[in-house]
C-alpha cells in the first residue's frame, strides 16, 4: 500500500514529528477497539479465552490504549501547531525525536508485558515491573518514570520554543496547563495499604485530568483549530478560551468531590462535590455556543470540511458525554445507587469519545491536508466525501448506540442490585441475569461492531483523502463584523 | 474593537487566573483535613488492628444510614495481631489486589470494573453462609475460584490468578479491614451476613 507514504517536504520539523505521534495514536486506537470488543464479548460468552486472556487483561489494554493514544494525539497536535503559533522553529527537534522513540518503545514493552505476563506475586517488584493494578494508571513504575521524563522533554521543547519565538494567549494557557497535567501524574505514583488514601490520590490523576487539564488542553486546540479552519478572529477566540478556563477550572477543581462521596472521605464532600460538579456542564454549554456561533458567522465557509465536522462533533460530544451524562449521576442522592454500575460505563464511553476522540480526529484531518500539499478539503470532494461522512456517522452512531444500551443495563442494575438487592454477591448476579441487562449487553456489542466499522472506514479515508486532489486549499479569512 | 468590560479579554484572563487560584487553594486546604480524617486509625478509616475484632453494621438513625461497628474480639485466623503485624498483613492483601489486577474486574469502594461483584463489603456478604466458616471459605475461594464457582446461572467465573496461601490470607485481612471503613452508607441497604450480637 503506497497510500500512507507522502511527500513531507512541505512540513516543518515539528510537524513531521507530529505525524509520527499521530501514526502511533491511530495504531493504539485500533488496539483500543479490538480489546473493547473482546471485553464486551466476555459478558456474552464468559468462557471465551477464560484463563488465557481474562477480562481484567483485555479491559486494562482497552482503557490504557485509549489513554495513551489520546495523549499521543495531544502531543502530536501541540508539535503540529507550536511552530506556527510561536512563529519560529522548534528548539529541540533531535531531542523530541529521541523522546518519541523512547516513549513508543516503552509503551510497546508495557503492552507486551500486560499481555504475556499479566499478573505477578504480591511484591513491590510487580508494581515496578509488571503493573500497578490501579485502573487507568496501571503502567508499572519504571514506565511511569520514563513517561514523566519524556513529558518533561516535551514540555521543555514547547515552552522553550514559545520563549524563543512569541507568546500568545493560547500558548500561555497551553504551557501552564501542560505543567499541571504532568505534575498531576506524579500523584498516581505511590503505594499505600490504605485503600481510601489510595483512591483519594488516584482521583487527582483521573478526574483532574479529564475534567480539568485535558478540557483546557482541548480548549486550546479547539481555539487554534477554529482559527485554522474558519479563520476565526483571534481576539474573540482567545477571550472565549479564558471564559472556558475560568468556568471549567472554577467548577472542575472542586467538582473532584463527586468521587469522594463513598470512599471513606468526610461528609462535607457530599455537598461540595455535588454542588461544584453540577456546575461543570456550564462551560461545556459555552463551548457549544462558541463553536456553533463561530461556524455560523463564517457561513460554515471553511478550509477543511471533515476537520470542522469533527470539531463540531467534539463540542456536542463534550457537552452530552460530560455535561449531560455526567450530570445525570453526579448528585449524591443519585450516585448512591448508580455508583459503580453500567451507568458509569455509559457515561465513560460517551464522554471520552465525545470529548477527546473527536478532537484528535479533527486534528488528524488538519495535518493530512497540509501533508498532502495544502490540498482542497472543502465542499465537493470526490464521491461527495462519502468516506469521511460515513466514517463520522458510523463512529458516532456506534458510540451513541453503545451509550444507550449501557444506560438501559445501568438502570436495571441500579434498581435490582443497588436499590432492591442491597448490593450483595447474589444481588449483583441477580441484576446481571436480568433480561433488560442482558439485552443491553447484546446491543452494546452490536454497536461496538458498528463503531469498529466506522474506524476501518476512517483509517481508509485518512490514508487516501486528498491523494489525487488537484485543487488547492480554500484560505479562510476573518470576515466577521464585530459589533459591541 | 473595544468590548464592554464583561466581554473583554482582560476581564476573563483575570477571572481565569483568580478562579483557578482560589479553587486550588481551597482544594489544598480541604486535602489537609481529609487526609487527616482518612489516615488509618481515625474514626472513619479504622486502624488495621480492627481485623482482630468482629465487624458488623448498625443503622444510625441520626445519619439515616448503616455504619460499620467494631465489636468484640474476634481474631482473624485465630491469632490476634499487633498493630504492626496487622498492617503488614493488610498491606500484603492490598498489594495482592494490585499485583493481580482485581480492580479491572471488581469494584473496590465502588471504583473499578463492573464484571464482578463489588468487594467493599465482601467480608460481610451473606453468601459466605456462616460466620464461623467464612474466613476459610474465602481463602478456599481465592485459591481455587474455578472449583468453588457460583456464578448464579450466568456462567461467569473468576479465574485462577495463582494466589498463594499467604496472599490469600492477606486478601481476607484486607477485605475485612475494608469493610470497617465508613462509606457514608454505600452500598445502601446492604444485607450483611447474620452474626451473633449484630443488632
Ligand atoms: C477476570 C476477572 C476477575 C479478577 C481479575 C478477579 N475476580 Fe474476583 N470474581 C470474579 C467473578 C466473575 C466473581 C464471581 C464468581 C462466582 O460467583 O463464582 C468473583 C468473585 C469474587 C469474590 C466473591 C464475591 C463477593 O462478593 O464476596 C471475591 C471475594 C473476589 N472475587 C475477590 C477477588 C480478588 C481479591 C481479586 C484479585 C486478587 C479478584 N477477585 C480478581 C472475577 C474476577
Ligand atoms: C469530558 C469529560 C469527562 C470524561 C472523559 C469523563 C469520564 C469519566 C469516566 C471514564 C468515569 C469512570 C471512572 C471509573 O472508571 O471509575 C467517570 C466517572 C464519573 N463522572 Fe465523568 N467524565 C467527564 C466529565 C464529567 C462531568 C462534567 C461530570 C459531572 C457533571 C461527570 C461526572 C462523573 C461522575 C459522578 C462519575 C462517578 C461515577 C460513579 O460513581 O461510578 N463527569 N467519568
Ligand atoms: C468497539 C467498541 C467498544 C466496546 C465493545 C467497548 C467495551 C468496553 C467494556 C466491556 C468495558 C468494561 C466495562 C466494565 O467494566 O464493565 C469498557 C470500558 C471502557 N471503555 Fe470501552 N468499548 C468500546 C469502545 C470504546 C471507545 C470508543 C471509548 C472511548 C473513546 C471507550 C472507553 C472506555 C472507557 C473510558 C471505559 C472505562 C469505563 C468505566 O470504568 O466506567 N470504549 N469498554
Ligand atoms: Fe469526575
Amino acid at each position: 500500500m503506497n497510500a500512507g507514504i507522502q511527500e513531507s517536504s512541505n512540513l516543518t520539523g515539528g510537524q513531521k514529528l507530529a505525524v509520527k505521534y499521530y501514526t502511533v495514536a491511530v495504531v493504539l486506537f485500533v488496539a483500543q477497539i479490538l480489546f473493547g470488543l473482546l471485553s464486551g464479548l466476555k459478558y456474552l460468552q464468559p468462557d471465551f479465552l477464560y484463563e488465557v486472556l481474562d477480562f481484567n487483561v483485555t479491559r486494562m489494554v482497552h482503557i490504557n490504549a485509549m489513554i495513551v493514544w489520546m495523549l499521543f494525539g495531544f502531543m502530536g497536535a501541540i508539535y503540529w501547531l507550536v511552530e506556527e503559533e510561536s512563529e519560529t522553529e522548534l528548539v529541540g527537534l533531535k531531542l523530541g525525536n529521541l523522546a518519541f522513540w523512547v516513549l513508543t518503545s516503552a509503551v510497546t514493552v508495557v503492552v507486551l508485558v500486560y499481555l504475556f505476563v499479566q499478573v505477578g506475586p504480591a511484591e513491590m517488584s510487580t508494581i515496578w515491573f509488571i503493573g500497578e493494578g490501579r485502573e487507568y494508571i496501571e503502567a508499572p513504575r519504571w514506565a511511569d518514570i520514563g513517561i514523566v521524563i519524556c513529558l518533561l522533554v516535551f514540555m521543555y521543547n514547547i515552552a522553550a520554543t514559545f520563549m524563543k519565538g512569541k507568546w500568545s494567549g493560547i500558548s500561555g494557557v497551553l504551557v501552564l496547563d501542560l505543567v499541571a497535567l504532568a505534575g498531576l501524574y506524579v500523584a498516581g505514583m505511590y503505594y499505600t495499604p490504605n485503600i481510601s488514601m489510595d483512591q483519594y490520590w488516584w482521583w487527582w490523576v483521573v478526574h483532574l485530568w479529564v475534567e480539568a487539564t485535558w478540557e483546557v488542553l482541548v480548549g486550546c486546540i479547539m481555539a487554534w483549530g477554529l482559527i485554522k479552519t474558519l479563520g476565526a478572529n483571534r481576539k474573540i477566540v482567545t477571550t472565549w478560551l479564558y471564559i472556558e478556563v475560568a468556568l471549567m477550572l472554577g467548577a472542575g477543581i472542586l467538582g473532584l468531590g463527586h468521587h469522594y462521596f463513598w470512599i471513606g472521605t468526610p461528609e462535607y464532600w457530599l455537598g461540595i462535590g455535588g454542588f461544584f460538579s453540577a456546575l461543570e456542564p456550564v462551560p461545556l454549554v459555552a463551548m457549544v455556543v462558541h463553536a456553533v456561533y463561530d461556524s455560523g458567522v463564517h457561513g460554515s465557509k471553511n478550509s477543511n470540511h471533515p476537520a470542522l465536522a469533527w470539531l463540531i462533533a467534539h463540542a456536542f460530544g463534550n457537552f452530552f458525554g460530560g455535561g449531560v451524562w455526567g450530570f445525570m449521576h453526579t448528585l449524591p442522592q443519585i450516585n448512591l445507587y448508580t455508583h459503580g454500575t453500567q451507568w458509569t460505563t455509559s457515561h465513560g464511553h460517551l464522554a471520552f469519545f465525545g470529548a477527546y476522540a473527536t478532537i484528535n480526529i479533527a486534528m488528524f484531518y488538519i495535518a493530512l491536508q497540509r501533508w498532502r500539499g495544502n490540498v482542497y478539503m472543502s465542499a465537493g470532494l470526490p464521491g461527495n466525501g462519502w468516506k469521511w461522512k460515513w466514517a463520522l456517522s458510523l463512529l458516532c452512531t456506534g458510540v451513541v448506540g453503545m451509550t444507550m444500551a449501557l444506560l438501559v443495563s445501568g438502570y436495571e442494575q441500579a434498581f435490582v442490585e443497588r436499590a432492591l438487592g442491597g448490593s450483595t454477591w447474589a444481588a449483583y448476579f441477580e441484576a446481571q441475569r436480568g433480561t433488560w441487562y442482558v439485552q443491553g449487553m447484546y446491543w452494546r456489542q452490536i454497536f461496538g461492531y458498528v463503531t469498529a466499522a466506522g474506524l476501518v472506514l476512517l483509517i481508509w479515508d485518512l490514508l487516501t483523502i486528498g491523494l489525487r486532489e488537484k485543487r488547492s486549499m480554500v484560505v479562510p479569512t476573518d470576515h466577521v463584523v464585530v459589533t459591541a | 474593537m473595544n468590548s464592554v468590560w464583561w466581554a473583554s479579554e482582560d476581564f476573563w484572563r483575570k477571572m481565569a487566573v483568580w478562579l483557578t487560584a482560589v479553587m486550588t487553594v481551597v482544594l489544598i486546604l480541604l486535602t489537609f483535613d481529609t487526609v487527616k480524617q482518612i489516615t488509618a486509625g481515625s474514626e472513619r478509616v479504622p486502624a488495621y488492628s480492627a481485623i482482630n475484632h468482629r465487624i458488623y453494621y448498625r443503622f444510625d438513625s441520626s445519619r439515616n444510614m448503616q455504619v460499620p461497628v467494631i465489636g468484640d474480639s474476634a481474631p482473624l485466623f485465630g491469632t490476634s495481631l499487633s498493630e504492626e503485624d496487622a498492617e503488614a498483613l493488610v498491606s500484603k492483601g492490598k498489594l495482592t489486589t494490585q499485583a493481580k489486577n482485581c480492580m479491572n474486574c471488581h469494584t473496590l469502594l465502588g471504583n473499578g470494573a463492573y464484571y464482578a461483584p463489588d468487594l467493599t463489603k465482601a467480608w460481610l456478604d451473606p453468601a459466605w453462609g456462616s460466620e464461623a466458616a467464612r474466613e476459610q471459605l474465602m481463602v478456599n475461594f481465592l485459591l481455587d475460584p474455578h472449583t468453588n464457582a457460583r456464578g448464579y446461572g450466568t456462567g461467569r467465573k473468576m479465574p485462577n490468578l495463582g494466589i498463594t496461601e499467604e496472599e490469600a490470607h492477606g486478601v481476607v485481612a484486607f477485605l475485612k479491614w475494608m469493610s470497617t471503613i465508613d462509606t457514608n452508607g454505600f452500598p445502601r441497604n446492604f444485607t450483611p451476613i447474620s452474626q451473633e450480637g449484630d443488632r
